[in-house]
């Protein structure tokens, strides 16, 4: 696993090298026209367009109608409702919970697997082949393992009657998911269990990728270590930095399978939901698919406006796309 | 490689005296093991318990190991349950969406990293935000495109596997584009310049020089397609409607009944279902590194 960290350092480009290739044959600025870039994104387009475009439209659309059942399965013809799907959401009070726990659990689900993966990726530069080999190995274990195999690990291992913990604990009898806080936090420690070593092995791969004389020149100049890692190693590290906490504040703002399979579709009177499963339940338990449409307009604005973010600190940060 | 580098980090270890030294790397390496194992436990507590009798995983004191491992959870699994069908039905699905958006990936990759074109920003863009979007919630509309396929194309709609595999091909396209052109990024121009010259047409230069030397990217991205299509538990949910055509992680919903749970029988298709993708990322995890960096630098 080391030894490809070294090739990666040899063969990535920097961006100042990248941009002259690229216009090896033609030169940026007086390029002739040719039509292979459409012939070669022409199968993605015919993929992403009906199967992902059409169905965002769709999403759209659908949280301005008034789409439930009759309309979904007798074809009565769907009623245009402005916004009132959005306006019923923002005055239910159930909506705002859901909210408020989202954030909350994904917040401490990002920070956890943050601070896990990056003090493990330290851990990993100091320490032997063989206990370095174990522990990325391991981590590829949790990492491979599916949400859903995850998850039922996890719920055997927290049985109420059967689980090791309790047994371990001598607390045979206490249901974890009873309270809505143990419950998400139990959740938690399976999303962190499966999403720091993404964190991890990336974090590693960039501090192995530090060549080795910069932080040598650094000490030479009386840098302590304090000074090294603060404006050497972080500034060298800050884009991969920048996609992890991006890409884990994605993924752990969408858990879906690990709440859905362990709380049994939100918890006991839906006090675990968070905004996925709330859209997926009003949507296919209530059929009221148009305010689950709206939920997840919501969401995907919330999501966006990540996005538009991480573009802009890769942008200050020097990268290019 | 890693001593350097190793030291490097740790430019005050070589103020410190040589025992202090020894004493502190040696707290690290238990500290590793320990973590690790932590780590590994699950995985070692559901293989365990998939072969634990039904009287040791129903007994209240349950023990890290077993004296009586039996065959009998997997004999369940696949004869009363029909897991088998539901194993075929994921590999399938897995299969056709890997091959494929491996094979529509590459093109797009290509056409991202050597060409410039007008809107090839904006493109990459939108590909970057597609990754973004949730797609439990995109699952309401492609319930209604998909009952809709169906009644033109009925080896595409509800409860079949045709339909898990189109949209399980539209939702690992997008990072696998993403991750593909970092590994296209990294050969150089110059081999496809002499083939040029050469005489080779473009369709040679696609095929027979940047696609093999792309492979090895190309399997590590074909982990995260995998994944995508083996793990997808939302829409086999949603649009397998009739137990025939299910995939593995809706199946095995089946094993869950409220408070009498067959753990035996959970762990067992767990540990299977788990496998596959334990000896994908096995396989291709010299590249994987390698090809997140590149996904993640540029």
């Amino acid at each position: 696993m080391t030894a490809t960290t070294t090739p990666a350092r040899a063969d990535r480009p920097t961006p100042a090298s990248v941009r002259p290739r690229g216009g090896a044959s033609k030169t940026k600025t007086g390029r002739r026209r040719s039509w292979m870039p459409f012939w070669l994104l022409l199968p993605s387009a015919v993929i992403l367009i009906p199967l992902f475009g059409y169905p965002l439209y769709q999403l759209g659309l659908l949280s301005f109608l008034k789409f439930g059942q009759p309309q979904a399965s007798a074809g009565e013809v769907a009623e245009f409702v402005g916004f009132d799907n959005y306006s019923t959401l923002l005055g239910d009070d159930q909506f705002w919970d859901v909210l408020f726990q989202t954030v909350v659990f994904a917040a401490a689900c990002v920070v956890a697997t943050l601070a896990v993966g990056a003090a493990l990726a330290v851990l990993l530069t100091r320490i032997g082949k063989w206990p370095r080999l174990l522990l990325l190995f391991a981590a590829l274990g949790a990492w491979a393992a599916p949400a859903m195999t995850g998850s039922t690990v996890w719920m055997f291992l927290f049985d109420t009657n059967l689980g090791l913990v309790n047994e371990v604990l001598g607390m045979q009898g206490h249901n974890w998911f009873y309270d809505k806080w143990s419950a998400f936090a139990l959740v938690g420690v399976v999303v962190v269990w499966h999403s720091f070593p993404f964190v991890m092995i990336s974090l590693y791969a960039g501090i192995e990728s530090i060549p080795v004389s910069v932080l040598e020149a650094a000490r030479l100049d009386g840098a302590s270590t304090w000074t090294v890692f603060r404006h050497v190693m972080l500034p060298m590290l800050r884009p991969i930095l920048t996609i992890v906490v991006i890409q884990s504040i994605i993924w752990d703002f969408k858990v879906f399978t690990q709440i859905y399979v362990m709380t049994g579709g939100g918890g006991i009177a839906g006090q675990n939901l968070v905004l996925n499963v709330y859209a997926y339940q009003k949507a296919f338990a209530s059929s009221d698919y148009s305010l689950g449409a709206a939920i997840g307009v919501l969401m995907t604005l919330i999501l966006l406006a990540v996005t538009i973010f991480y573009i802009r600190a890769l942008r200050r940060s020097g990268e290019e796309l | 490689m890693n001593r350097t580098s190793a030291t490097a980090v740790r430019p005050a270890g070589l103020r410190r005296s040589k025992g202090n030294r020894t004493v502190s790397r040696r707290i690290a390496n238990t500290t590793a093991i320990v973590i690790a194992l932590l780590t590994v436990f699950p995985l070692y507590w559901m293989v365990l318990s998939a072969f634990k009798p039904d009287g040791e995983i129903n007994s209240v004191d349950p023990r890290p190991w077993t004296w009586h491992p039996t065959l009998s959870n997997f004999r369940d699994a696949f004869g009363v349950s029909g897991f088998g069908g539901y194993f075929l039905n994921s590999l399938i699905v897995a299969t056709v969406v890997v091959v494929l958006s491996g094979l529509v990936a590459f093109l797009a990759a290509v056409a991202l990293t050597r060409f410039n074109f007008r809107f090839r920003t904006t493109i990459l863009v939108m590909f970057l935000v597609a990754q973004m979007v949730p797609v439990e919630a995109l699952t309401i509309p492609l319930f209604f495109l998909v009952r809709d396929i169906g009644s033109v194309a009925p080896q595409f709609g509800l409860s079949t596997l045709g339909s898990l595999m189109l949209v399980n091909l539209a939702f690992s396209l997008p990072f696998a584009i993403w991750m593909l052109r970092g590994f296209v990024k990294a050969i150089p121009e110059s081999l496809e310049e002499a083939a040029r010259i050469d005489g080779a047409n473009r369709f040679t230069i696609l095929w027979r020089i940047l696609f093999p030397l792309v492979a090895p990217g190309l399997a590590a991205t074909s982990v995260f397609s995998f994944i995508t299509a083996w793990n997808d538990f939302v829409f086999a949910k949603t649009f397998i409607l009739d137990t025939d055509h299910q995939t593995l992680p809706a199946a095995l919903m089946v094993f869950f009944k409220p408070d009498e749970n067959d753990w035996g029988g959970i762990m067992a298709a767990s540990t299977l279902m788990t496998i596959p993708v334990l000896i994908f990322f096995v396989l291709v995890q010299r590249h994987l590194v390698s090809g997140l960096g590149g996904a993640v630098k540029d």
